[in-house]
């Protein structure tokens, strides 16, 4: 069995599991938000309304609530939603809960590991579609609705289909100027917005040991957009390292067997890839970024779970350092341990004196929703996820994916900009 | 199950348009309904009868995990979406929730669909009838599992 067969058949207590089987997992970590935090409340009145009694969660102590959609309340309706959650958290016992304006608080992915909320082996679900984030540290995540969530809050378990594994090997050290974003695009442009649908996405080779976690960690996040079920790495001693820096170091790893089985195994020579860039309106719209260098902009946004990580950051600020921006751009760390170690690092201080706003972490504009949403026809170079029509504000407004490095060097030029030709 | 069909000729119909991100903080389903479709269809609130069918190609359902999205969909009264295949959380949350039914239809039978078509779903046949053309399409069948959990009303209905 492969790592996700073998996490599966652990969790729902079988010897042996094989794609397509049915299966309920037990459930070892599950988080909710302040959009499908309500979005279960509001499942659980409907569930009393048929009189069915709940009075307690099957384990608060594996729950965990964060605030990322709409805080800043963006409205009277959202700063309602953050009460309503408080409330439910309190109510139900759950104690982690990371509240905006008072310490630690982000994007829930982010703090799926800058927290070590999730360890290898586990199974975790989370109210959220990028919950695949988090299979970069080596354990199950997927991402559920809310009825679902609901399940799982009340069960400790949840129905899967077993998936099968798509493996994607990547062979070499990525290039200078070349990220984990430009590998993802360039994965999701080969195989298409629905090329993993209902799978899992393995990644592994030596270019993925040279890897850091936080690289890692996007190349999962992105397993999203091809339609993926999870995405997962196996662990090694990086992400032991990285997990042991936040105090966890006691987790059963679970890896792939010897003969472990793959629907399919991809190969990409990292030295033949280049800064890519999606455009409008689709994640698999993939093309060079030298080739769209004449596109004008309105703004960079280098922000979210997918672009906002410490190593986000310190990327955009090699390239601002000492240049000044000519488009608006907005920078938002994806959680407050990020923004303050930005801070200790000089690197908010470069964002500034580039001409750059630095805010609080939030998945505000990523997902259209505020802070910063875009107007009609305004064109946007963007480190975050999905460019759909309307992700980003106006529906007639433009998305252009990229990495932080060709979104820092595009707020330079004020142009889609390879890094690499950057004067 | 009868009802006439609104089709939309893509791919790829993802949840920002389904349901755009701006009214995820709603929770008042009648209220959802008002913005169904709003991302590609800004008529579609008016246009949508009670017992309708939405008939779209492949992936329907991409993009997040929003519940709100077969939410809307549902209570603006549609009973079931016809597509060529559909994004996996968007398929859970209309099975488990059970919000609508999402039938697998072939390509040819998504071609042929038109829009303001009758159609009659009998889903213990897992056939389609397309009472204005007078043809009959083959629907994929639901998965044990699905078929249960739909039988049952959905996953909280469902005994295991």
């Amino acid at each position: 069995m492969n790592i996700t067969e073998k996490i599966l058949a652990k969790a729902s207590g079988k010897n042996n599991v094989t794609p397509d089987d049915v299966i309920f997992a037990n459930v070892d970590k599950a988080m909710v938000h302040d959009v499908s935090g309500p979005g279960v409340i509001a499942v659980f009145e409907k569930l009393k309304k048929t009189g069915m009694k709940i009075e307690k969660l099957w384990d608060p102590e594996k729950v965990w609530v964060t605030e990322d959609h709409f805080v800043p309340a963006a409205d009277k309706i959202s700063a309602q939603n953050v009460i309503l959650l408080t409330q439910f958290a309190k109510d139900y016992g759950i104690r982690k809960h990371f509240k905006y304006g008072m310490g630690q608080y982000g994007i829930c992915h982010t703090l799926s590991h800058e927290e070590a909320m999730v360890l290898p082996g586990e199974v975790y679900v989370g109210g959220d579609s990028h919950t695949n984030t988090t299979g970069a540290l080596g354990a199950f995540a997927a991402g559920l609705g809310h009825t679902d969530m609901a399940y799982v809050l009340l069960n400790g378990k949840i129905w899967f289909k077993v998936p099968e594994t798509m493996f994607f090997k990547l062979n070499g050290k990525l290039p200078d100027y070349v990220m984990a974003k430009d590998l993802i695009l360039k994965i999701i442009g080969d195989i298409g917005t629905d090329g993993a649908a209902y799978k899992t996405m393995q990644f592994g080779g030596n270019g993925i040991s040279e890897m850091s976690v936080e690289e890692r960690l996007t190349l999962t996040n992105m397993t999203t957009e091809a339609g993926a079920k999870s995405g997962i790495i196996e662990p090694d001693q990086k992400i032991r390292d990285y997990l042991a820096q936040r105090g966890a170091t006691n987790y059963n790893e679970v890896h792939g067997d010897p003969d472990a089985q793959y629907s399919k195994v991809y190969e990409y020579d990292a030295s033949e890839l280049e800064p890519i860039v999606a455009k409008p309106f689709s994640p698999e719209n993939v093309t060079v970024a030298r080739e769209l260098s004449s596109t004008p902009l309105d703004k960079a946004y280098i922000g979210s779970c997918t672009g906002a990580k410490l190593e986000d950051l310190r990327a955009a600020a090699k390239i601002l350092k000492g240049r000044t921006v000519k488009i608006r751009t907005e920078v938002l760390p994806a959680a407050i341990s990020i923004f303050r170690k930005a801070m200790d690092e000089g690197i908010v201080k470069i964002f500034m004196d580039a001409g750059a706003m630095v805010g609080p972490p939030t998945c505000g504009a990523c997902c259209g929703a505020h802070m910063g949403v875009l107007a009609k026809d305004e064109v946007c170079i963007s480190t975050t996820n999905r460019n759909f029509p309307g992700r980003m504000g106006h529906v007639e407004s433009k998305t252009y994916l990229a990495s932080p490095l060709v979104a820092a060097a595009s707020a330079i030029t004020g142009k889609i900009t390879d890094p690499r030709d950057l004067k | 199950m009868k009802g006439s069909v609104i089709k939309y000729e893509r791919d790829n119909i993802d949840t920002d348009v389904i349901l755009p991100g701006p009214y995820l903080k709603i929770h008042d389903y009648n209220e959802l309904a008002k913005h169904a479709m709003e991302g590609i269809d800004k008529d579609f609130h008016k246009k949508v009868k009670p017992g309708d069918f939405i008939v779209a190609g492949k992936n329907f359902g991409c993009g997040s995990s929003r519940e709100h999205a077969p939410i809307a969909l549902s209570y603006s009264g549609i009973k079931a979406v016809l597509a060529i295949s559909f994004a996996r959380i968007f398929y859970r949350n209309a099975v488990d929730g059970a919000f609508l039914l999402p039938i697998e239809i072939e390509e040819s039978a998504y071609r042929d669909i038109s829009e303001k078509d009758d159609l009659d779903i009998d889903t213990s046949k897992n056939e389609i009838k397309n009472l204005t053309k007078n043809k009959i399409y083959q629907m994929k069948p639901f998965p044990e599992l699905i078929g249960k959990i739909i039988a049952a009303g959905g996953l909280f209905n469902y005994k295991p």
